[in-house]
C-alpha cells in the first residue's frame, strides 16, 4: 500500500501584530513548525503502514526551508519526501494550492491513500485536501475519526457527521482528511533522525509540472485577491472598568442582574 | 505572470527592506535582495520599500470574463432527512440583502432523498426558486454524487455567488465544487456584501493573526463563500410566498460514487455550547488544569457552560467540543464572561455576536478588551471567587 502524507509549514505563533505606523505585518519569519493538525495525519499514515505494510511518504508546498517538516516527518516514520517549491507558485489561494500539490503528487508517483490534516493553523480554511481530491478526480470523505480496516482495494472508515456517525467504504485511489485524536502523534525519535538527516528529497519546480500554462499557477492561478488588509473594527458599546476586586465584583453582579442574567 | 522584480540599485537599506516582509520571503545577502517561494504577493515591499525598489510587473493582462452571463445568490440547503440545518435561513437572509441590491433573484439548491416536503418552507425565507434534487441515490452525502449535482445546478442557473453554510457537509462540498469550476472559494467569512457589477465583498480573518482580509473574487464566477452558523442574522418567516419550486433533473450515471455508506451510529445528545445562554470562557490567564475548576463553577453558578480558547484544548485541558473560535465552534449566545483571554482574531470570530461581552483579564491592553461590552481590569484569580460568592448569597438563576 502507498500512502502520501500532505504537509504544511506554519509559523510556530499565530500572534501577529499589525505596526499602527506602517500597516505592515509583524510576524517572526524564523520560527516555524508543522502544522499541527499535520501530525495526526502523519500518525495515521504511520500506523497503516505498520499494519498492513507499505510506504509512507510526506509532500510538502512552499518556500526552499519548508523541507525542513520532510525531515520531521522521517524522523516520526515517513519513508521517503518531495518538496515542491518556485516564485511561480508564491501568492497562490485555496485553487492554485491545490492545483500545485496535485500536480506535484501526480509527479511523486502513484499512491492508494492522501491523508491531510484536518485544516492548517495559518490558513484554517479546511479546503485544501477536498479542493486536491477534485483535481486528482478521486473520492475524499473528511472528518475520518476513526480507520476500521483496510481491505485489497478499499478502506473502511467513520466519518463525524454533526448527529451521526457515517461507516464508510472507499475504494482506492482516495483522499481522506483526518480529525484531532485519531490517533496519539508519536515523538520523534532520535535515532532515526540521525539516521535520516541527510537523506535525500525529491524538489519539484515549475518545470516539473505536467501543467506547463505559467496562468495557472500562483498569484495568476488564484481566482480570491486580497483587497486589504485591515485590523478588525469594533462598534461595540463599552466600558472599561478598573478598581478593586471588591467594587468590580458587586459592578459585575449588578450588571448581570440588571440584565436579568441573575435574579 | 505577475511578478516582482528588485531593483537592486534602488535599495538603500537592504536589510531594512528584507524585514518588511510579514512571511520572511524575502532573503538579504551582501546588500542585495532575492524574493523566495514563501512570498504571498501582498506587495507589501512594493508599497512600503523604498520607491522603485521592488516593481509589481503584470505582463500579461487576462481577458475579464461576462459577468452579465451570472445571475442571482443561491445558497445551499444543508440538511439531514430533509430537516434544514438553521444555517441555511442565516444564508437566505444574508442572499437576499445582497440579491436586492443588485435586484437579482435568490436560489436554494436542495439535493437529497425523500425532501420534496421540506422545500416549500424555504420560500418562507425568501428563496425565489428552490431547485430540488431529489434521487434515492443522494440518500447519503457521497461526494462524488453531490458535487455533480451542485455542478449540473451551476451549468443551469449560472448564479452569481453562492454560499454555503461551513457544516461538515458544506466544508467538503463547497472547495470540491469550487475546484470542478476552477473558481474562488472564500471559507469561514464573518461580512459579506456585493458590489454594483456583482463582485461579492468577502471578509474573513487572515494570515492566522489579528487581521481582517478583505478578498474578491475579480474574474471568475461563480464566486463561492462559507460561513459559519450563527455568524449572519437569522431572517423573519415570511407568511406570503412568492417563489416557486423546481425539479432538477440529472443523469443517473453522473451520481456514480466511489464510496458506500455501510451504516449510520446516531451520536449521543451531548450538551454542547453551541446552543448555551450562557458561556463562561476559561483562557491562557487559566494557570494550572485544576484551575479550570473555578471557571466551571462560575459557569454553573450561572447556569452556563464552560468553553476555552484553543491552548487549553491543545494541552489537552479541554474537550475539543467546548472550543470557541474558528477552528472550533461559533456560538452567540446572550452572556459570554472570558476569564483570561487575550482575544486573538480567531477566537473573537467565534463568540463577537454574543448579546453581552464581559472580559476579565489582567492586561489592560488584551485584544479581548476592543470586543467586550464590559471590560474587566483584574485577575481572574481575585475576582472570581468573590463574583461566585455574590451570586450564591445575592440572587438565584432564571
Amino acid at each position: 500500500m502507498k500512502i502520501l502524507v500532505c504537509i504544511k509549514q506554519v509559523p510556530g505563533t499565530n500572534k501577529v501584530e499589525v505596526d499602527e505606523k506602517t500597516g505592515v505585518l509583524k510576524r517572526n519569519g524564523a520560527d516555524s513548525k508543522m502544522n499541527p493538525y499535520d501530525l495526526y495525519a502523519l500518525e495515521t499514515g504511520v500506523r497503516l503502514k505498520e499494519k498492513y505494510g507499505g510506504t509512507v511518504s510526506v509532500i510538502t508546498m512552499g518556500p526552499p526551508q519548508a523541507k525542513a517538516v520532510l525531515y520531521e516527518a522521517f524522523s516520526m516514520g515517513a519513508d521517503e519526501g518531495a518538496l515542491i517549491t518556485d516564485r511561480k507558485f508564491g501568492g497562490a489561494d485555496v485553487l492554485a494550492t491545490s492545483r500545485t500539490l496535485s500536480q506535484g503528487i501526480k509527479r511523486f508517483g502513484d499512491f492508494d491513500i492522501i491523508l491531510c490534516g484536518l485544516q492548517t493553523t495559518d490558513g484554517d480554511t479546511a479546503q485544501v485536501g477536498p479542493e486536491v481530491a477534485e483535481q486528482l478526480k478521486i473520492p475524499s470523505v473528511c472528518n475520518v475519526q476513526r480507520i476500521e480496516k483496510v481491505e485489497k482495494d478499499n478502506i473502511i472508515v467513520d466519518m463525524d457527521m454533526p448527529q451521526d456517525i457515517e461507516r464508510i467504504k472507499i475504494y482506492f485511489p482516495c483522499l481522506l482528511t483526518v480529525q484531532k485524536d485519531i490517533y496519539q502523534p508519536r515523538l520523534p525519535s532520535y535515532l532515526k533522525q540521525k539516521e535520516t538527516s541527510k537523506k535525500d528529497i525529491d524538489v519539484f519546480t515549475f518545470s516539473d509540472m505536467e501543467d506547463q500554462d505559467e496562468n495557472k499557477y500562483g498569484l495568476n492561478g488564484s481566482p480570491t485577491h486580497v483587497q486589504r488588509i485591515f485590523p478588525p473594527v469594533s462598534d461595540k458599546v463599552q466600558q472599561h472598568w478598573q478598581g478593586t476586586t471588591e467594587e468590580l465584583a458587586v459592578k459585575i453582579y449588578e450588571t448581570l442582574k440588571e440584565k436579568k442574567f441573575i435574579a | 505572470m505577475a511578478k516582482l522584480v528588485v531593483h537592486q540599485e534602488k535599495i538603500t537599506d537592504a536589510k531594512a527592506l528584507a524585514a518588511l516582509c510579514p512571511f520572511g520571503a524575502m532573503q538579504e545577502k551582501d546588500g542585495k535582495i532575492t524574493i523566495t517561494a514563501g512570498c504571498r504577493m501582498c506587495r507589501i515591499c512594493v508599497k512600503k520599500g523604498p520607491k522603485g525598489a521592488v516593481e509589481y510587473v503584470e505582463d500579461k493582462k487576462v481577458p475579464a470574463i461576462d459577468k452579465t452571463k451570472w445571475r442571482g445568490i443561491a445558497v445551499y440547503v444543508d440538511h439531514v432527512d430533509g430537516a434544514v440545518h438553521p444555517v441555511t435561513y442565516e444564508l437566505l437572509g444574508k442572499a437576499k440583502e445582497l440579491a436586492a441590491k443588485i435586484h437579482q433573484p435568490v436560489y436554494a439548491l436542495f439535493i437529497g432523498s425523500n425532501i420534496e416536503h421540506a422545500a416549500e418552507e424555504l420560500l418562507h425565507y425568501g428563496a425565489d426558486k428552490v431547485y430540488v434534487c431529489d434521487k434515492p441515490e443522494l440518500e447519503y452525502f457521497k461526494i462524488e454524487a453531490y458535487t455533480s449535482v451542485f455542478e449540473e445546478f451551476i451549468n443551469k442557473v449560472k448564479p452569481s455567488a453562492i454560499l454555503v453554510g461551513a457544516t461538515s457537509v458544506g466544508r467538503q462540498l463547497a472547495p470540491r465544487t469550487a475546484a470542478r469550476f476552477n473558481t474562488g472559494l472564500t471559507a469561514d467569512c464573518t461580512i459579506l456584501d456585493i458590489k454594483e457589477n456583482t463582485d461579492l465583498v468577502q471578509i474573513r480573518p487572515a494570515f492566522g493573526g489579528n487581521i481582517m482580509a478583505e478578498i474578491l473574487t475579480p474574474n471568475n464566477r461563480p464566486q463561492m463563500a462559507t460561513v459559519r452558523y450563527k455568524v449572519m442574522d437569522a431572517p423573519k418567516w415570511i407568511d406570503s410566498v412568492s417563489g416557486q419550486i423546481e425539479k432538477l433533473e440529472i443523469a443517473e450515471e453522473k451520481l456514480k460514487a466511489n464510496i458506500e455508506v455501510l451504516g449510520i451510529t446516531q451520536k449521543p445528545k451531548e450538551k454542547t455550547i453551541d446552543a448555551a445562554d450562557v458561556i463562561v470562557v476559561a483562557g491562557r490567564g487559566v494557570k494550572k488544569r485544576q484551575d479550570l475548576k473555578l471557571i466551571e463553577d462560575l459557569a454553573k453558578s450561572l447556569g452556563g457552560e464552560l468553553a476555552s480558547t484553543r491552548p487549553l484544548v491543545e494541552a489537552g485541558w479541554v474537550d475539543p467540543k467546548r472550543q470557541i473560535g474558528l477552528s472550533g465552534r461559533t456560538v452567540r449566545p446572550k452572556l459570554i464572561i472570558t476569564c483570561g483571554v487575550s482575544g486573538s482574531v480567531q477566537f473573537v470570530a467565534g463568540m463577537n455576536h454574543a448579546e453581552t461581552i464581559i472580559a476579565i483579564n489582567s492586561d489592560p491592553k488584551a485584544a479581548i478588551f476592543k470586543t467586550a461590552n464590559y471590560a474587566i481590569t483584574a485577575d481572574i484569580y481575585d475576582i472570581i471567587p468573590e463574583l461566585i460568592q455574590k451570586i450564591k448569597t445575592g440572587g438565584t438563576i432564571l
